[in-house]
C-alpha cells in the first residue's frame, strides 16, 4: 500500500533532526493557527494562492527563496562547525551518513531553491513592468511554474523527516548515485525534486522569453529594452536550451534506478562520462543563467544611484549575448581531469578564459557608470561596490582554473569551493539581495529600513572573506572538498577561521531577517512620510516601472506607455510626459485560477509517491492532473475587464499623491 | 561552540609552525608546472584585478553624492576611447594567457610520458619508468607494481627521479587519484583505464588522496606517498618480496585474495567506516589490473600493448565472471 515507506524511515534517533522537526512543527502550527484565528484562509486562497498576477507570484517566490536561504544556510553552519571540530581523531558531531546529506542538500537547495527562486522572483516582478506589459504572456502557466518550484522545495524538505536525502553532492554523479551503491531513497528525492522544479523553470523560461518578444509596449525597439530585461532575455534563452538537458539526465538516471537500465552504471555498457557531459552541459550554463540577471540588477542600480545613464548600454547587451554563447560551450572545464586529449582540454580552457573578456567589459561599464556621477550610497549601492571587488577576485580565480595545467591540481579542491562561492555569493547573491531592496518599495509602497540592509551587507562582505579566503588556502594545501574529518595540522587553523567567518555571515542573515520583520511591522504601522507617493521610489529611476504608482495596481499600466527611447521614464522627467491622446479604456485581465495549486498538489503527490514507489498514488496524481488540465481547457470563463471607473479612481488618487509630493518639495 | 573556542589559543602557534603549502611547494616537475601556470595566471590577472578594485574604491569615494566639487556629467554614457580600452585590454590579456594555455596543456598532458627534458633537469636522464597500476576500491587504494610483482594498499612507494607511469582504474565508484605535491590528478573510472605520468624529484612523504567523493569512507581514503632514492627503493622491494617486512600479508594477491579486499568495510550510520590499514603483497597474479577493467566490459579490455593482452583478458574473464557475476550480467 505504501510502497517502500515504513515507520523505520522516520529518523527519530537523530537528535538534530528531531529538534529541527519540533521547531518546524511549532512554527508551522503557529502560522496555521494565526491564519485560522484571524480568519484569513479565504483571503489567502482568493488573493494569493490562486493568483496569476506576476507581482504577487514574485512576492511568493521571494518568501520561498528566503525560507530556503535560511535552510541552506543552516546546512552551511553545520558543515563549517563540523570541519572546525573534526580534526586529529575527533569525529566531530556529524557522521558521514548525515554530513554527506548536509552538503548535498546545501548545494541543491542553494542553487535550485534559493538562487533560482530569487531569480524567478525578479523576473516576475520586474520584466513586465520594465517593458510596459500588463502581465506575462501566459499568466496561468506562470502560476503553475511557481507551484512546481514550491512543491519541489517542499519535497526536498520532506526528505529531512521521512527517509533521507541524497548523499552524493548537488549534481548526483553516478555511479555512486546508482542503485548498486545507493539503494536508499535519498537520490530519488534528489531526482524528483530537481525534475519537478526543472519543469517549473522551463515554463518560466518559455513564458518570459515570449513576454519579452511579444508584449513590449508600443514603440519599444530591441535597443530600448532595459538592461535587466535584456539579461532576463538571455537567461531565458539559456534556460530553454539547457534545462531540457537536465530533464533528460535526471530521467536517464531515474530509468537506471527504477527499471534497471544501464545509462550510467559501471557495467552493462553504462558510462559515467556520458552523465558528466550531460549534466555539465546544463550545469555550466546554469551558473550563467543565475549570474546574468544579477548583472542586470547591478546595471539598473548603478545607473539609478549614480544619477547617470548606464555607461555603454550597447556594449552591455553585446557582452551579455557573448557570455550566453560562450557560457554554453565550456562545460568540459568541469572535468579536465577525466583524461580528455590535450586539444580538447585546450579548446575548452581557452573558451572559458574568453568569458573573462565580456565579463571584464561589464565590470568596466559599471565602473564608468559611477565615474563622474553623483553616487548615493543607499543600501542597494553598497552591494554593488562589494560585488565589484569580490567578483573581480572570483573572476581571477576562475581564469586560473580555466587553465587545465593549473586545474589538474585545484580541481575538486576547496580552492574550487572557494572560487564558486566567490562568484555565487559575491555575484549572484549580492545582486539578488540588492535587487530585493531596490524593487521592494515598488512592490509595497515603502522602503525597507536601510540601516539593517547596510549592516547585513557589512556582515556578508566581511564574513565572505573570513569564510572563503581560508578555503582558498587549504585548497592550495591539497584539501579536497566534501571531507568529513581530517588530520592534517596545516588545515586546522584555516578551517577555524572559516568557521568564525560563517558565524559572521550568520549575523548578516540575522540582519536580513530583522530587516524583513521590521518591513512587516512597517507595512502596518509606518509613518505617513514613509510612503512612496510618487512611484519613483529612489527619485532617480529611469525605467518604466518607476513611472507608475507604488504599490503597482493589479493591471500595472492604466494606459500603455508610449516608448520614446532608452530610459523612457527619464526622458519623460526631462521633457515632460505627452498628454494622453485617448481616454481610459477597460483593461482585459486574466481571472485568478485554482489550477496552479491543484497541479502543484498533484506534483507533490506524484513526486513523493515516486520516491517511495507508491504506484497507485502516482496514477491518482497523474489522472487528477490530466483532468484538471482538460477542465481548464474547456473552461471559457477565464478573463474579465477592469472597469474604467476603477482605473479612473486609481489614477485620480495617484494624481493627488503626486501633487502632495510636489507640494512637500 | 564551547569546544570550538578551546582551540583558539593554539591558533597563532599553528600558523607560525612551518606548514607545507602542497601546491606551492611541489616535489616534482609536473607539480612545478602546475604551480608555475597557477602563479603566472595569478600575476597576469592581478594586473587588471588590482587596478579595478582600486578604481572601484576611488570612484566610489570621489564621486560620492556629498562631494559637490567632483565633476558631474549627468548624461554622459559613451566614449569610443574607453570602449576600445575596456575591450582591448581584456582581449590582449586573454590572448597571452591562451598561448600559455595551449602550450602548458600539451606540455604537461597527464597522458604524455615524462619528457627527456624533465629527466635531464632532475639529473637522471636515463632512468627507466616505473609502472604502477592503480585500482580505487571502497575505500582504499590498491597499487600494483607489475614489473616487480608486488602490490600495496594505501601506501605508494616510489623511487625519486624516476618517471612514474600510472595506469588507473576503479573497481567501485568514480574517484580521482591525486598526490598534491607531485602534481596533476586523473579520474579513476570502472571499466576504463586512465593514465597519469608523474615524477618525484626529491625524497619525501607526501599526502595522497581520493579527490572525488566516494561515499562514507571517503575522508579516510588516503595514502602516503613515500619517495626515496633508487637504492633505498630497491631494498624496500626486496624486503617486501622476501616477506621480511612486517606489513606483508601471507597470501599472494590473486583473484581470490582480491575479492576479500574488494568488499567494502561496514559503514554504520553513526560513524565513519574504519580506515583500511597499509598492507604489502609479496606477489601478484599477472593481469589482475586488466581483469578488473575487463569485468565491466563483458570481458573486453581496451588494450594498448598488443593483441595478446586482449586474449589474456578474455581468459581471465571466465574467472572474474565466476567471482562477480552480478557485475557483468546484463
Amino acid at each position: 500500500m505504501l510502497g517502500k515507506l515504513t515507520l523505520s524511515a522516520i529518523p527519530y534517533d537523530v537528535p538534530i533532526l528531531v529538534g529541527t522537526f519540533i521547531g518546524v512543527a511549532v512554527i508551522g502550527i503557529a502560522v496555521l493557527a494565526a491564519v485560522t484565528y484571524f480568519k484569513k484562509w479565504g483571503y489567502l486562497w482568493r488573493e494569493w494562492l490562486t493568483t496569476v498576477d506576476h507581482k504577487k507570484l514574485a512576492i511568493m517566490y521571494v518568501v520561498l527563496g528566503l525560507v530556503m536561504l535560511v535552510r541552506g544556510f543552516a546546512d552551511a553552519l553545520m558543515m563549517r562547525t563540523q570541519l572546525a571540530l573534526a580534526y586529529a581523531g575527533n569525529p566531530g558531531y556529524l557522521p558521514p551518513h548525515h554530513y554527506d546529506q548536509v552538503f548535498s542538500a546545501h548545494g541543491t537547495i542553494m542553487i535550485f531553491f534559493m538562487a533560482m527562486v530569487m531569480m524567478q522572483a525578479l523576473f516576475n516582478f520586474v520584466v513586465p513592468l520594465q517593458i510596459g506589459a500588463r502581465d506575462v504572456a501566459f499568466p496561468l502557466i506562470n502560476s503553475i511554474s511557481f507551484y512546481m518550484t514550491l512543491v519541489s522545495a517542499i519535497l526536498i524538505n520532506i526528505s529531512l523527516f521521512i527517509g533521507e536525502f541524497s548523499n552524493v553532492g548537488w549534481l548526483g554523479y553516478p555511479p555512486i548515485s546508482e542503485l548498486q551503491f545507493n539503494p536508499g531513497v535519498g537520490v530519488d528525492y534528489y531526482i524528483w525534486s530537481v525534475q519537478i522544479s526543472g519543469i517549473g523553470t522551463l515554463l518560466t523560461g518559455m513564458n518570459f522569453l515570449t513576454t519579452i518578444i511579444k508584449l513590449r509596449a508600443p514603440g519599444m525597439k530591441w535597443m530600448h529594452i532595459p538592461v535587466f530585461t535584456w539579461t532576463a532575455f538571455f537567461a531565458c534563452i539559456m534556460i530553454l536550451t539547457t534545462f531540457p538537458v537536465l530533464t533528460v539526465s535526471m530521467a536517464l538516471l531515474a530509468l537506471d534506478r527504477y527499471v534497471g537500465m544501464h545509462f550510467f552504471t559501471n557495467d552493462g555498457g553504462g558510462s559515467v562520462m556520458l552523465y558528466l557531459n550531460l549534466i555539465w552541459s546544463w550545469g555550466h550554463p546554469e551558473v550563467y543563467i543565475l549570474i546574468l540577471p544579477a548583472f542586470g540588477v547591478f546595471s539598473e542600480i548603478a545607473a539609478t544611484f549614480s544619477g547617470k545613464p548606464l555607461f555603454g548600454y550597447a556594449t552591455m547587451v553585446i557582452a551579455t549575448g557573448i557570455i550566453t554563447f560562450l557560457g554554453s560551450i565550456v562545460w568540459v572545464h568541469h572535468f579536465f581531469t577525466m583524461g580528455s586529449g590535450a586539444d580538447v582540454n585546450t579548446f575548452f580552457g581557452i573558451m572559458t578564459m574568453f568569458i573573462a573578456v565580456p565579463t571584464g567589459v561589464k565590470i568596466f561599464n559599471w565602473l564608468f557608470t559611477m565615474y563622474k556621477g553623483r553616487v548615493r550610497f543607499e543600501g542597494p549601492m553598497h552591494w554593488i561596490v562589494g560585488f565589484m571587488i569580490t567578483f573581480s577576485i572570483g573572476g581571477m580565480t576562475g581564469v586560473m582554473m580555466a587553465m587545465p595545467a593549473a586545474d589538474w591540481v585545484i580541481h575538486n579542491s576547496l580552492f574550487l569551493v572557494a572560487h564558486f562561492h566567490n562568484v555565487i555569493i559575491g555575484g549572484v547573491f549580492f545582486g539578488y539581495v540588492a535587487g530585493l531592496s531596490y524593487w521592494f518599495p515598488k512592490a509595497f509602497g515603502f522602503k525597507m529600513r536601510d540601516v539593517w540592509g547596510k549592516w547585513a551587507f557589512r556582515f556578508w562582505f566581511v564574513g565572505f572573506y573570513l569564510s572563503f579566503i581560508p578555503l582558498y588556502a587549504v585548497g592550495l594545501e591539497g584539501m579536497t572538498r566534501r571531507m568529513n574529518h581530517y588530520d592534517n595540522p596545516n588545515w586546522h587553523p584555516w578551517l577555524l577561521v572559516a568557521c568564525v567567518g560563517v558565524f559572521v555571515l550568520a549575523a548578516g542573515v540575522a540582519c536580513q531577517v530583522i530587516q524583513f520583520v521590521f518591513a512587516a511591522f512597517d507595512a502596518v504601522n509606518r509613518k505617513p512620510d514613509a510612503h512612496d507617493l510618487t512611484g519613483d521610489s529612489w527619485g532617480s529611476g529611469r525605467t518604466l516601472e518607476w513611472s507608475i504608482p507604488s504599490p503597482v495596481p493589479h493591471y500595472n499600466f492604466a494606459r500603455l506607455p508610449v516608448i520614446r527611447g532608452l530610459d523612457t521614464f527619464h526622458i519623460e522627467k526631462e521633457l515632460g510626459r505627452p498628454a494622453p491622446v485617448a481616454d481610459l479604456e477597460p483593461i482585459h485581465m486574466p481571472k485568478y485560477s485554482a489550477v496552479g495549486p491543484v497541479l502543484g498538489a498533484c506534483g507533490l503527490v506524484i513526486g513523493f509517491a515516486l520516491v517511495w514507489h507508491i504506484w497507485w498514488a502516482v496514477i491518482v496524481g497523474l489522472v487528477v492532473a490530466f483532468f484538471t488540465v482538460i477542465h481548464r481547457s474547456a473552461n471559457l470563463d477565464v478573463d474579465f475587464y477592469v472597469t474604467v471607473e476603477e482605473i479612473r479612481a486609481d489614477e485620480e488618487a495617484f494624481a493627488k499623491r503626486l501633487a502632495a509630493a510636489r507640494a512637500a518639495e | 561552540m564551547k569546544r570550538l573556542w578551546r582551540f583558539f589559543p593554539a591558533l597563532p602557534a599553528l600558523m607560525l609552525s612551518g606548514c607545507t603549502v602542497d601546491l606551492l611547494q611541489p616535489a616534482g616537475p609536473i607539480g612545478e608546472g602546475n604551480r608555475d601556470m597557477m602563479v603566472l595566471e595569478w600575476a597576469v590577472m592581478m594586473c587588471v584585478v588590482l587596478p579595478v578594485i582600486i578604481a572601484t574604491l576611488v570612484f566610489a569615494w570621489k564621486y560620492r553624492a556629498s562631494n559637490a566639487k567632483a565633476e558631474y556629467l549627468r548624461n554622459w554614457s559613451h566614449s569610443n576611447k574607453i570602449e576600445v580600452f575596456i575591450w582591448g585590454v581584456p582581449i590582449l590579456i586573454i590572448l597571452v594567457l591562451s598561448g600559455f594555455n595551449y602550450w602548458s596543456t600539451h606540455y604537461y598532458d597527464p597522458y604524455k610520458p615524462i619528457s627527456k627534458e624533465m629527466q635531464v633537469k632532475v639529473g637522471a636522464p636515463n632512468a627507466k619508468p616505473l609502472h604502477v597500476e592503480v585500482i580505487s576500491l571502497d575505500w582504499k587504494w590498491l597499487f600494483i607494481y607489475p614489473d616487480l610483482g608486488i602490490a600495496t594498499i594505501n601506501e605508494l612507494d616510489v623511487p625519486t627521479k624516476t618517471p612514474l607511469d600510472f595506469r588507473i582504474t576503479s573497481d567501485s565508484v568514480m574517484t580521482s587519484f591525486f598526490i598534491p605535491q607531485l602534481g596533476s590528478q586523473i579520474y579513476s573510472m570502472a571499466g576504463m583505464e586512465t593514465q597519469l605520468h608523474l615524477m618525484a624529484s626529491r625524497p619525501g612523504n607526501f599526502q595522497g588522496e581520493a579527490a572525488q567523493y566516494t561515499g562514507p569512507g571517503f575522508s579516510d581514503m588516503r595514502f602516503r606517498t613515500i619517495a626515496m632514492p633508487q637504492e633505498q627503493f630497491d631494498a624496500w622491494v626486496q624486503n617486501v618480496r622476501s616477506g621480511g617486512n612486517p606489513l606483508v600479508v601471507k597470501e599472494a594477491l590473486d583473484a581470490q585474495t582480491y575479492q576479500k579486499y574488494h568488499v567494502p568495510p561496514a559503514a554504520p550510520h553513526d560513524a565513519a567506516p574504519k580506515p583500511a590499514p597499509v598492507v604489502y603483497f609479496s606477489s601478484v597474479q599477472a593481469g589482475l589490473f586488466e581483469n578488473v577493467v575487463a569485468k565491466y566490459n563483458v570481458g573486453m579490455t581496451h588494450d594498448h600493448h598488443g593483441k595478446d593482452m586482449d586474449e589474456k583478458a578474455m581468459d581471465m574473464h571466465s574467472e572474474s565472471h565466476a567471482a562477480a557475476p552480478s557485475n557483468t550480467g546484463m
